[in-house]
C-alpha cells in the first residue's frame, strides 16, 4: 500500500463534525459555569450548530473524497445518511425540552450528550476503515447509554441503561473480536484493502471474524437474534430518549453495516448474503408477531423498529445498487414515520399525567381530530398502503430482492407486513372505531410542528417521490 | 390546464369536494353543505365521466385520452387512458356513487364529515384503478382504497363492525402483497410498469404461472371467488348502506377488471392453462354460495352470497377466453353493479324504517308498501336474470360462451340459474308478500320521493340494457376483439385452435 502520506490531514472533509465536536466542548463548559439553568441556550446553540453542519453537508462538492489516510470517506452516500442522523438527533432535542422540564430531569448535559453521540454517528457513516469505524460506534453507544438513565430515580430508565449498557458491551466485544480476526487474516483495516484480499479464494478465518462483525452490528441495529435490549430500553428510557434511540443511531448503524459489507467484502456475497437473509426473515418476523401482545405504545413501538430493520436489511441482502437505493429511501421514511409517532406517544397527556397504553388514544379521533388523523396517516403508512409514504419504502427493497432473485425472502417479508398490519389497524381502531376515552390535553407546538411535518412528509411523498429516488440512486451508485 | 386531461380531472374532483367537505363547521348548516357538497361532487364527475366517454371512440382498439407525465423515473410513469374495458367500469363508478351519497343523507348521522370525505375519497380510487396505465400507480390505487373502506364499515357499520373490517383489511391486503411481488418481477423481466407496452410484451412460458398465481391470489380474494369469499358476507352486512353499494357496485369488479386487463392478456398461455381450474372454482361458487345463500335469515347477507354467485359467472365466461364469454363478463359485472347496488339500497330502505335486517321480521310489506314491492320485485328479478332485465344478458352471454369451452361447466353452472330463482325469490316472498303479521310494520311508510328519485333512474336503466344490451356491448366490442386477437398470437399454434 503506497498511500502518500501528507503530514497535515485536510480537515475539510470532516469540517461538519469539527463543528460540532468544537460546540459540545464549549457547551460543556456553558453548562459547567451557568448550570442547569442554561438548558434554553444550550439547546439553541446545539440545534443551530446541528443545521449548520447539515448545510455543510449539503454544500460538501458532490464526488468522493477521503481524507485521514483513507480513514475518513465522504461520499454521496454518507452525506446522505449524515442527513439523516442530524435530522434525527434535531428531533430528539426538539421533542426533549418539554417533556425533561416537567419530568424535572432538565439537565444540560442532555443535549451535549446527543451532541457527542451524532459526531460517533457520523463518524459511522463515513468511516473507511475498522478503527475509525470503532471509534464512532464507541463514541455513539457511551453518549447513549448515559442519556438512556437520564431518569435516574427511576427504576425502568436505570434498568433500560444498565440492560443497554450491559448487552451494548458485550457487542462491542463480538465486534472488535471479529474486528482482529479479519486484520489478522487480511492484513489490512481499510475495507478496500480487505475487499482486495478477500476476492482471493479461501480464507475461512476472514469469515469467521465478518460473522462476528455482523454479530456486533446486529446489535447497533437492534435484529434478531440481537434485539433483546430494544423493548426494554424504549419502554424504559425517557421517551425522547427513545425516540432518539429509535432514528439517529439506526440510520448510523445501517450506514456503516451497508459500508464494510459492500465496500470490503462485496466480493464474497455469497458467503453473508445466508446470514443477512436469515437475519432479515427473523427480525421481519419477530417484529410482526411480537408485537400483535403489546399493550404499550413504546414497546409496540420497539418491535415496530425491529421489524423495519428487518426490511431494511432486505435490501442489503441483495447486494446491489437498487438494494442500496432501496435502503436509503427506507431509512429516509423509517426516519419521517418514526419521529411522527414518537412526537404523538409525547402528546399523550392527560392532565399533566403522561400515558403510554394504547386505550388511552381511545376515541381520539373525537377528542384530538388532528392528531388522530396525523397518526392515521403514519400508521397506515407503516403497514404500507400506497400512496403513502411506507409503501414506497417497502417497495424499493422489496423490488431490489425481486431483482437479485432472492423470492423467498420476498414473500416471507411481504407476508410478514400483512401480520404487522393487524397491530397497527388495532391502534386505528381504537382512535376511530371505539368510544372516547379522556382527551389528552392541548398538544406543545413543537410536538406538533414535528407530528405535522412528518405526517405531510407521509402523505405527500409520492408527489416528489422522483427527485428523492434520484439522490437515493446517486448515493447509492456513490458506493458500487 | 397544466398538461394534465379530463381523466386526471376525474381523479381530482372527488379529492376536490373532499376538501370542500373537511373545510365546514361541524353546525346544522354544515353539515348540510357537507350533504350537498358531496352529492353535487359526484354529480359533477359523474358528467365529466359522461364528457370522456363522448370524447371516446368506441371503435378504436387501443387506449385513448392518454395521459403521461414522470413519476418515479423514466420507466414508472403517471400514464392514465381508458379503452373499451376500463370506459364502462368508469361510468358504473360515477354513476352509482351520487346514489350512495344521496342514499346516506338520512342513514348516516353521525361524524358525517368523516363519512364523505371518505366516500369522496374512495370515488376518486376506485377511478384510479380502472384509469391507471402503469402497474405500480394501479397498484397504489388498488390498495390505497382499503383505508376508506376500513374506516367506512368500522366506524359506520353495524353490531360485528370492527371484526368485519379487520377481515376484509387483512384478507384483501394479503392478496394484494403477493400481486406487489408479481409486479416488481415483471418490472425487472420487461424493464417497465407501462401497461401498454406490458401487453405487448412476452412473458416466458415458466415465468406466466408464477404470475398468473400472484395475480389470481389478489383478484380472486378481490372478486371473491370460492373459497375466499368468507370476507365478502362479512363487510357487506357490517357495512352501512352506501358501503354495500359501492362494495358490490364496484370493489368486486376490480377483480374482474384485473383479470381481464393483467391476467389473461399478459400471461395468456397460463390462463389457458388455468382455465379450468377457474371453471371448477366458479361452478362450486355459483352451486355452493346459491345453497348458502339460500339459507341465510340476513337479508344483506343473502344477497352478498348471492353476489358471490354471480360474480362466479364472471370468472367462467372470463376464462371460456373467447369474444362471446368475455362480452359477457363485462355485460355481467356493469349489470350486476346496478342490481345489487340497487338492491342494497332497497334493503337500506326498510333497514332505516325498522333498523333490522333479519328476513324474519318482515312480511307483508306489500300492503303498506306498494311501490316499494314494485321496485324490489324489479331487481329481484333482474337478479335472477329474467330476459328483458339486465341481469339476463351477461348469464346467457357467459353460458353460452362456456357452453363452447366445455359442456359439462355450462350444465352445472344452469343449475346456478335455477338456484338463484330459488333463493331470490323465496326471499321476496317472504319479505313482500304474505299477511302484515308484525306490529312494527303497520305503520311503515312507502318509498318517499328522494329514495324514488334513487331508485328510478336504477330501474330504467335495468330494464334499458335488458333490451337494448348493445348499449355496453358495442363499447366494449373493439377492445374485446383486439384482446382476443392478442390472445391468439401469445399462444403457441396448438393453444391458440382452442381459443376461437
Amino acid at each position: 500500500m503506497n498511500v502518500p502520506v501528507s503530514p497535515v490531514p485536510d480537515f475539510g472533509p470532516a469540517l461538519p463534525e469539527i463543528l460540532l465536536a468544537v460546540t459540545a466542548l464549549a457547551l460543556v463548559l456553558i453548562g459547567a459555569f451557568r448550570g442547569d439553568g442554561a438548558k434554553k441556550l444550550i439547546d439553541g446553540i446545539a440545534i443551530t450548530a446541528l443545521l449548520v453542519a447539515g448545510l455543510l453537508l449539503i454544500d460538501q462538492s458532490p464526488g468522493r473524497v477521503s481524507t485521514f489516510n483513507e480513514a475518513f470517506v465522504v461520499d454521496s452516500f454518507a452525506r446522505v445518511m449524515k442527513l439523516l442522523t442530524l435530522i434525527g438527533a434535531i428531533a430528539a432535542i426538539v421533542m426533549s425540552t418539554r417533556f425533561l422540564r416537567e419530568a424535572k430531569i432538565a439537565r444540560f448535559e442532555y443535549t451535549i450528550l446527543i451532541l457527542l453521540s451524532t459526531i460517533g454517528m457520523m463518524m459511522m457513516c463515513s468511516a473507511n476503515e475498522l478503527i475509525s469505524l470503532y471509534l464512532g460506534v464507541e463514541l455513539q453507544s457511551l453518549a447513549l447509554y448515559v442519556i438512556a438513565t437520564m431518569n435516574r430515580d427511576d427504576e425502568k430508565s436505570a434498568e433500560a441503561g444498565l440492560k443497554y449498557f450491559v448487552l451494548g458491551a458485550l457487542s462491542s466485544g463480538m465486534l472488535l473480536y471479529g474486528m482482529s480476526l479479519v486484520y489478522g487474516f487480511t492484513g489490512s483495516v481499510t475495507f478496500p484493502a480487505i475487499a482486495k484480499v478477500v476476492s482471493a479464494p479461501g480464507g475461512a478465518g476472514v469469515m469467521f471474524g465478518l460473522v462476528f462483525i455482523v454479530a456486533g452490528l446486529a446489535f447497533k441495529m437492534s435484529v434478531v437474534p440481537f434485539h433483546m435490549w430494544t423493548p426494554d430500553v424504549y419502554e424504559g428510557a425517557p421517551t425522547p430518549v427513545a425516540a432518539f434511540v429509535a432514528t439517529a443511531p439506526k440510520m448510523a448503524a445501517v450506514a456503516m453495516t451497508v459500508r464494510i459489507l459492500v465496500d470490503g467484502f462485496l466480493p464474497v456475497l455469497k458467503d453473508w448474503q445466508p446470514i443477512i437473509i436469515f437475519v432479515a426473515i427473523a427480525s421481519m418476523g419477530l417484529g410482526a408477531f411480537a408485537g400483535i401482545g403489546q399493550r404499550n405504545i413504546k414497546r409496540l413501538m420497539a418491535y415496530s423498529s425491529i421489524g423495519n430493520m428487518g426490511y431494511a436489511l432486505v435490501g442489503l441482502a441483495a447486494g446491489s445498487i437498487a438494494g442500496v437505493e432501496g435502503i436509503v429511501i427506507f431509512m429516509a421514511i423509517y426516519l419521517a414515520m418514526t419521529i411522527g409517532v414518537f412526537a404523538v406517544i409525547l402528546a399523550m397527556q392527560i392532565d399533566g399525567r403522561r400515558v403510554e397504553q394504547i386505550t388511552d388514544l381511545a376515541g381520539a379521533a373525537r377528542t384530538n381530530p388532528g392528531l388522530a388523523f396525523a397518526m392515521a396517516a403514519l400508521l397506515f403508512s407503516l403497514i404500507g398502503i400506497p400512496p403513502l409514504a411506507g409503501f414506497f419504502a417497502k417497495f424499493y427493497v422489496f423490488a431490489a430482492a425481486i431483482e437479485a432473485k432472492l423470492f423467498v425472502l420476498a414473500v416471507i417479508g411481504i407476508v410478514t407486513s400483512v401480520v404487522s398490519a393487524y397491530y397497527y389497524l388495532r391502534i386505528i381502531k381504537v382512535m376511530y372505531f371505539d368510544e372516547p376515552a379522556p382527551a389528552f390535553q392541548p398538544m406543545a407546538i413543537e410536538l406538533k410542528s414535528l407530528m405535522w411535518l412528518s405526517a405531510g412528509f407521509v402523505i405527500l411523498f409520492a408527489i416528489v417521490a422522483g427527485p428523492l429516488k434520484n439522490v437515493a440512486q446517486l448515493a447509492a451508485k456513490s458506493l458500487f | 390546464m397544466f398538461g394534465f386531461g379530463i381523466l386526471s380531472g376525474l381523479l381530482v374532483l372527488p379529492l376536490a369536494g373532499a376538501a370542500f367537505v373537511l373545510l365546514q363547521k361541524d353546525d346544522e348548516a354544515g353539515r348540510r353543505n357537507m350533504r350537498w357538497g358531496a352529492f353535487w361532487t359526484t354529480i359533477v364527475t359523474f358528467l365529466l365521466s359522461l364528457v370522456a366517454l363522448s370524447r371516446f371512440d368506441a371503435a378504436k382498439a387501443g387506449f385513448q385520452l392518454v395521459e403521461r407525465k414522470a413519476w418515479l423515473g423514466t420507466e414508472i410513469t403517471y400514464q392514465l387512458g381508458v379503452d373499451g374495458i376500463a370506459m364502462p367500469f368508469v361510468i358504473l363508478t360515477t354513476f352509482l356513487m351520487p346514489f350512495c351519497i344521496a342514499a346516506s343523507f338520512n342513514a348516516i348521522s353521525k361524524r358525517e364529515k368523516e363519512y364523505y370525505a371518505l366516500f369522496l375519497l374512495l370515488e376518486t380510487l376506485m377511478i384510479g384503478v380502472f384509469v391507471a396505465l402503469d402497474l405500480v400507480l394501479f397498484y397504489a390505487f388498488f390498495e390505497a382504497g382499503l383505508i376508506p373502506m376500513f374506516l367506512i364499515i368500522g366506524i359506520w357499520g353495524g353490531a360485528r363492525r370492527i371484526y368485519a373490517s379487520f377481515k376484509f383489511f387483512l384478507y384483501t391486503l394479503l392478496g394484494s402483497v403477493l400481486m406487489l411481488i408479481a409486479i416488481m418481477a415483471m418490472y425487472w423481466t420487461a424493464g417497465t410498469a407501462d401497461i401498454v407496452k406490458l401487453l405487448a410484451f412476452r412473458f416466458p412460458s415458466n415465468m406466466q404461472y408464477w404470475l398468473w398465481l400472484a395475480f389470481f391470489a389478489s383478484f380472486a380474494v378481490k372478486m371473491p371467488m370460492w373459497p375466499v369469499h368468507t370476507w365478502l358476507p362479512d363487510a357487506h352486512v357490517e357495512a352501512p348502506t352506501a358501503g354495500s353499494v359501492i362494495l358490490a357496485g364496484i370493489l368486486l369488479k376490480m377483480g374482474g377488471y384485473g383479470f381481464l386487463r393483467f391476467s389473461i392478456p399478459m400471461f395468456p398461455e397460463a390462463s389457458l392453462y388455468f382455465a379450468n381450474f377457474v371453471f371448477a372454482l366458479s361452478v362450486i361458487a355459483i352451486i355452493y354460495t346459491s345453497l348458502v345463500a339460500m339459507m341465510q335469515e340476513d337479508i344483506k347477507k343473502l344477497i352478498a352470497y348471492s353476489s358471490v354467485a354471480h360474480m362466479g359467472f364472471v370468472t367462467m365466461g372470463l376464462f371460456t377466453l373467447n369474444a362471446q364469454g368475455i362480452q359477457g363478463a363485462v355485460f355481467q359485472m356493469v349489470s350486476h353493479g346496478l342490481v345489487s347496488g340497487a338492491l342494497f339500497l332497497c334493503v337500506g330502505v326498510v333497514y332505516d324504517r325498522m333498523h333490522t335486517r333479519e328476513i324474519a321480521a318482515y312480511g307483508g310489506l306489500v300492503n303498506r308498501m306498494p311501490l316499494y314491492a314494485l321496485a324490489f320485485l324489479l331487481f329481484t328479478m333482474a337478479n335472477v336474470g329474467l330476459p328483458g332485465t339486465s341481469g339476463f344478458v351477461g348469464e346467457f352471454l357467459t353460458l353460452l360462451a362456456s357452453f363452447k369451452a366445455n359442456s359439462w361447466v355450462a350444465f352445472l353452472a344452469t343449475t346456478g340459474v335455477i338456484l338463484s330463482a330459488a333463493y331470490a325469490l323465496w326471499l321476496f316472498a317472504r319479505v313482500v308478500y304474505g299477511p302484515t303479521e308484525k306490529h312494527a310494520l303497520e305503520t311503515i311508510p312507502d318509498l318517499s320521493g328522494r329514495e324514488i328519485a334513487i331508485l328510478a333512474p336504477l330501474a330504467v336503466l335495468v330494464i334499458y340494457y335488458g333490451v337494448q344490451p348493445n348499449a355496453i356491448l358495442s363499447m366494449s366490442q373493439a377492445s374485446v376483439d383486439a384482446l382476443i386477437a392478442g390472445l391468439q398470437s401469445g399462444l403457441p399454434a396448438k393453444a391458440a385452435a382452442l381459443v376461437k
